[in-house]
C-alpha cells in the first residue's frame, strides 16, 4: 500500500537509525556480510581447491585426459572419457525414463488429479526425495540388480539390438540409469509442480470458461506459459543425475569401458571418485580423480545456472516467488 | 413477455413465475467456500436478450452467483453449490451434464482482462475454437467479424500478430469479449468487466454491452450503481449472500421497495 | 452447439478422460519404487535388528553398529552447530540487504552451491582439512556436512525473512530500534517457525549424505576416541556393506538402512508438522 514510503524511508527515520545504533549496526552488517561472503567464498573455494589438487594431473595428461578412456592407476595412465561417457549415458537414459512420469505426476498434482489425492501424493513424492541415496544404492544392488538379471534383461535380450546384448550380470548401465530415474523423479516432479502452480489462475479460468476441458487448458494455455520453467526443472534434474554418487556407485559395475550395450558395466565421474579416492595411493592418482571432479563441477554448475535462470524467469510475476523481482525493501536504506 | 413480468411484479409475485421468459434461471441456489456460505438460496430469472445487472457491496456473493451459472464456481478448491441452475429449462447441474458443454454456451468475461499471453491477438480470438479442437475454414473473416462485434477491429487490425498482452487494459478486455463471442455463446456473463479500466475504456465496454444486448442474454456484475443503471434492463440487488430485490432497472433505481436497497443506492452503506 | 462443435467435442471428451488417467498411472509408477524400497528396508531391516545392533560397535564379533549410529548423530550435531548459525546469519543478511550486488551474487552462488555434487564437497574438505591434519576425522566429516547444509539454511532464511512484511520493519525502526535489533528481534522472530522447519529439513538431508564422508570422516570399526579420529557413520557403513558379497553384512546394511530411514523420515515429518502447525495456528 505504501510502496513509495517503503522504497524511500523518511529522512527522520534514517537519522534515528544512525543516531541510536550506528556502530552496532555496522557490526551487524559486517557479521552478516562476512557470513554471506563466506558462502560465496565456499563456491570459489570449491573450484580453486579442486583445481589445485588436480593440477599435477592437468600438467601430466593435458588434453588426452578428456580424449582417451584408458584408466589404469597402477601404470599411472589416466583418461576420463569413459567416465564422462558413462555419466552422460546414464543421465540421459534416466531423464528419458523420469521426465514423462515426473510431468505426469506434476500435472496430476496441479490440474488433472482429484483434489483429495493431491496433498497426500505431494507428501509421498517429497518422501521419495527424502530417502538417502545410499539406501537407494543398497536396494538397487540387492533387489533391483538381481531382478534385472533374472527377469528384465533376459526379456530385453530377446528384443535384441546393440543396446540389449552382452553379459547379463544385473549390475551395469541399465541398472544405474533406472535407480537414477527413480531418484530424479521427485526433483523434476516437484519443481514442475511449482512452475505449473505459478501460472496465474485467471489464465486457467479463462480457458475453462471458453469451454476447454482441464486437459485442453493444460495443453494449450498452461503448458505453453510454463514450458521454460518445466525445461528448467528437467535441466535441474539433469544436474542432479550427473552429480548423483552413492546409488550409482553401488550398481554401475565400475569398469572404465565405453560399450553401446546397456547391460555392460560402466563407470561415472562421481562414482569413480567415490570408489577410488579413499584408496588412492599415488599423488597423480589423487590428482587425476580431482580432475574428474573438476570436470564434474564445471558440468553441474553450467546446468544449474541455466536451470535456475529458466525457473526463476518463468516464476516471475507469481506472488509466491519473488526471487527475480527487484524488491523495494528496507535493505536499500543502508 | 415483458408485460407478463410487469404484471407479475405489480401483483408482488415471486420471481419463479417469470421463468417462462427466462433464458437462464437460478432456483434456490446456495454456494459455499469450505464452511463459509456465500449464497443463500437465490432464485432469479435471467431474461432472454436482456441485460441483467447484479449489484451489491463487496462480498455480497454477486461474483459467486454468476460463477455458479457456468459452473466455474466448482473450479475453486473447497467450493460447492446446492440448488439448481436452468438453461433453456434444463438443469446445468444434472448428473449427465458436462460442465465443458455448459461453458461453451455460457461465455464469461473476467474482472481482470486475461488474454492468453503466449498467443497473438488473432490466436486469442480463435482460442476458444482451437481449445475445442476446431480449425475454422476462414479465420481471417471470422477474426474480423468477431473483433468488429467487440468494437476492437479498427484499433487492432494492424496488430493481429502482436501478443495479446501488449494491448492496453481496455483493449485487452474487449479482446476477451471477442474471444468469448467467437464461440457464439447464448449467454454472456461479465464479472465486473470494467473494474480495472479507466473511464474512457469503461465507456467503450458499456457501449459494447448496449450493442450486444439484441443478440445475447447478458449478465453483468458491477459494484457501480451508475453503470448498472446505464446498461441494464433488469437489476438484482444482493446483500450478504441473499437476493434482496429484483426488478426492472428503472424501478430499482427510482422506487425500490426494500429499505436496504434504498440505503445502498442512495449511498448510505456499502 | 453446431454439429461441427459437437463432433469435435466428442474427440476432446475422450482426451479429457484419458489424460487424467494417464497422470494417475504416472503417480502409481512413481510411487511404486518408494513402496518397494520401504517394504524391503522395513522387512529385511527389522529381521536383522537386535539389541546388540544398538550396543556394540562394528568391530566386535557378531555385533552391531552402535559406533556408526553414534557417529551419524555426532557428525550431524557438529555440522548443525557450524552450518546453522552461519547459514541463518548469511540468510538474514541477504534478506535485509536484498538488492545490493553482494547479496545478489551470494544468493546466486548459494543456489549454485546447492546444486554442486556433494562428493565434490568431500574432495574439497579432503584437500583443505584432511591433508593438512594428515588424518581423516569426525571434524572433517562434520565440516563437509556443514558445507552441504549451508546453502540450504541460507536460502530458507533468506526467502522467509524477505517474506516478513516491510511494515513490521518500519514499525520497529520508527520506534527507534537500530537496524540489527530490528533484524534479530523483529524479522528473525517473525520468520522463526519457518526457519526452524527449514533447518530441520536441512538436518534431515545431511543425515543421509554419504558421499562427502567417504574421505573426510572415513570409517572406523570402533567408537572414535576424539573428534580428530576417523569416525564411522551409518551411511558409510551401509555403503561399505553394500559393496561386499557377504549375506550377514547385507543383513546388517538393511538394519542400518532401517535406522537411517527412520531417522530421516522422523526429521522430515517433524519439520512438516511445524509448518502445518504454523499455518493452522
Amino acid at each position: 500500500m505504501t510502496q513509495r514510503a517503503l522504497s524511500t524511508p523518511p529522512r527522520s527515520l534514517r537519522l534515528s537509525v544512525e543516531g541510536n545504533g550506528g556502530s552496532a549496526d555496522r557490526t551487524f552488517g559486517a557479521i552478516g556480510a562476512g557470513a554471506a561472503g563466506a558462502l560465496g567464498l565456499v563456491l570459489i573455494g570449491v573450484a580453486a581447491s579442486v583445481a589445485r589438487v588436480a593440477w599435477p594431473s592437468i600438467e601430466a595428461t593435458g588434453l588426452s585426459f578428456v580424449t582417451t578412456s584408458a584408466w589404469d592407476p597402477s601404470r599411472d595412465v589416466y583418461g576420463a572419457l569413459a567416465f564422462a561417457y558413462g555419466t552422460l549415458v546414464t543421465s540421459f537414459i534416466a531423464l528419458a525414463l523420469a521426465v514423462p512420469v515426473a510431468l505426469g505426476v506434476a500435472v496430476f498434482l496441479t490440474d488433472l488429479g482429484p483434489r483429495r489425492f493431491q496433498r497426500p501424493v505431494s507428501s509421498l513424492v517429497e518422501l521419495l526425495a527424502a530417502v538417502p541415496s545410499v539406501v537407494y544404492g543398497l536396494w538397487a544392488a540387492l533387489v533391483l540388480a538381481p531382478l534385472l538379471r533374472t527377469t528384465v534383461q533376459p526379456a530385453l535380450a530377446r528384443v535384441g539390438g546393440p543396446l540389449f546384448r552382452g553379459p547379463n550380470v544385473g549390475f551395469g548401465v541399465l541398472c544405474a540409469s533406472l535407480v537414477l530415474a527413480i531418484m530424479l523423479l521427485p526433483t523434476i516432479a516437484s519443481v514442475s509442480r511449482d512452475v505449473l502452480r505459478a501460472v496465474p489462475a485467471e489464465l486457467r479460468e479463462g480457458a475453462l470458461a471458453l469451454g476447454a476441458t482441464p486437459w485442453d487448458a493444460l495443453r494449450l494455455v498452461v503448458f505453453p506459459h510454463a514450458r521454460r520453467g518445466v525445461f528448467g526443472a528437467v535441466l535441474l534434474g539433469f544436474g542432479r543425475a550427473v552429480g548423483e554418487t552413492m546409488a550409482v556407485a553401488a550398481v554401475v559395475g565400475s569398469r572404465a569401458d565405453i560399450s553401446p550395450s546397456l547391460f555392460a558395466p560402466g563407470y561415472t565421474m562421481s562414482s569413480v571418485i567415490a570408489n577410488e579416492f579413499p584408496a588412492a595411493s599415488s599423488e597423480l592418482h589423487v590428482a587425476a580423480l580431482a580432475e574428474v571432479g573438476l570436470l564434474l563441477f564445471v558440468v553441474t554448475v553450467a546446468f544449474n545456472v541455466a536451470a535456475r535462470v529458466l525457473v526463476a524467469r518463468s516464476r516471475e510475476g507469481a506472488p509466491r516467488w519473488r526471487e527475480a523481482a527487484p524488491r523495494p525493501g528496507a535493505g536499500e536504506a543502508a | 413477455m415483458n408485460d407478463s413480468v410487469d404484471r407479475l411484479r405489480a401483483r408482488g409475485a415471486r420471481v419463479e413465475a417469470v421463468e417462462a421468459s427466462a433464458k437462464m434461471s437460478a432456483a434456490e441456489l446456495s454456494a459455499w467456500f469450505g464452511d463459509k456460505q456465500a449464497l443463500r438460496s437465490i432464485t432469479l430469472p435471467l431474461i432472454e436478450r436482456k441485460v441483467t445487472a447484479i449489484i451489491g457491496p463487496s462480498g455480497c456473493g454477486k461474483s459467486t452467483f454468476i460463477r455458479c451459472l457456468n459452473r466455474m464456481h466448482e473450479v475453486v478448491a473447497g467450493a460447492r453449490a446446492t440448488g439448481d441452475v436452468l438453461l433453456d429449462g434444463k438443469s446445468v447441474y444434472g448428473a449427465d451434464v458436462d460442465p465443458v458443454r455448459v461453458r461453451r454456451r455460457v461465455g464469461m468475461v473476467f474482472q481482470k482482462p486475461n488474454p492468453f499471453p503466449t498467443m497473438s491477438v488473432r490466436d486469442n480470438v480463435l482460442a476458444g475454437l482451437r481449445l475445442s479442437g476446431i480449425d475454422p475454414p476462414d479465420t481471417d473473416a471470422l477474426v474480423e467479424e468477431v473483433l468488429g462485434q467487440a468494437a476492437l477491429w479498427d484499433e487492432v487490425k494492424d496488430a493481429l500478430d502482436r501478443p495479446g498482452g501488449a494491448l492496453s487494459g481496455g483493449q485487452q478486455q474487449r479482446l476477451c469479449i471477442a474471444r468469448c463471442l467467437a464461440l457464439e455463446p447464448e449467454v454472456v456473463l461479465m464479472d465486473e468487466p470494467c473494474s480495472s479500466l479507466d473511464p474512457i475504456a469503461t465507456a467503450k465496454i458499456e457501449e459494447l454491452i448496449h450493442d450486444l444486448r439484441d443478440r445475447y442474454t447478458i449478465v453483468v456484475v458491477t459494484h457501480s450503481m451508475q453503470q448498472a443503471a446505464r446498461v441494464s434492463d433488469y437489476t438484482a440487488f444482493f446483500y450478504l449472500g441473499e437476493l434482496v430485490e429484483y426488478d426492472h432497472a428503472d424501478v430499482i433505481f427510482t422506487k425500490p421497495s426494500d429499505p436496504r436497497t434504498e440505503d445502498y443506492i442512495t449511498g448510505r452503506f456499502g | 452447439m453446431t454439429p461441427e462443435l459437437e463432433s469435435a467435442y466428442r474427440g476432446r471428451k475422450l482426451a479429457a478422460r484419458v489424460a487424467p488417467a494417464a497422470s494417475g498411472a504416472a503417480v502409481v509408477l512413481a510411487l511404486l519404487p518408494l513402496f518397494a524400497v520401504f517394504a524391503y528396508v522395513a522387512s529385511h531391516g527389522a529381521r536383522a535388528l537386535s539389541l546388540t545392533f544398538f550396543t556394540e560397535p562394528v568391530g566386535v564379533r557378531g555385533a552391531g553398529m552402535a559406533n556408526a549410529i553414534f557417529g551419524t548423530i555426532e557428525l550431524v550435531v557438529l555440522a548443525s552447530a557450524m552450518g546453522i548459525p552461519l547459514g541463518i546469519a548469511a540468510g538474514l543478511y541477504l534478506a535485509e540487504y536484498a538488492s545490493t550486488p553482494l547479496a545478489r551474487a551470494v544468493r546466486f552462488s548459494a543456489d549454485v552451491l546447492a546444486g554442486v555434487p556433494s562428493i565434490l564437497v568431500g574432495v574439497v574438505v579432503y584437500a583443505v582439512v584432511v591433508v593438512r591434519m594428515k588424518q581423516f576425522s569426525a571434524l572433517a566429516g562434520a565440516a563437509a556436512l556443514a558445507v552441504v547444509m549451508l546453502p540450504l539454511v541460507t536460502r530458507t532464511t533468506d526467502e522467509l525473512a524477505r517474506a516478513v512484511p516491510d511494515s513490521l520493519r518500519e514499525a520497529a525502526l520508527a520506534l527507534g530500534a537500530p537496524r540489527w535489533r530490528t533484524a534479530l528481534f523483529v524479522v528473525l522472530r517473525t520468520a522463526a517457525p519457518g526457519i526452524r522447519s527449514g533447518c530441520l529439513l536441512a538436518v534431515a538431508r545431511v543425515s543421509g549424505e554419504t558421499a562427502p564422508l567417504l574421505f573426510t570422516a572415513y570409517n572406523n570399526r570402533f567408537f572414535n576416541e576424539s573428534l580428530l579420529d576417523p569416525t564411522s557413520t551409518l551411511q558409510v557403513q551401509i555403503f561399505t556393506y553394500t559393496m561386499t558379497p557377504n549375506d550377514d553384512w547385507h543383513a546388517q546394511a538393511w538394519a542400518a538402512a532401517l535406522v537411517l530411514v527412520t531417522l530421516v523420515i522422523v526429521l522430515n515429518v517433524l519439520a512438516r508438522r511445524l509448518v502445518a502447525e504454523e499455518e493452522s495456528g
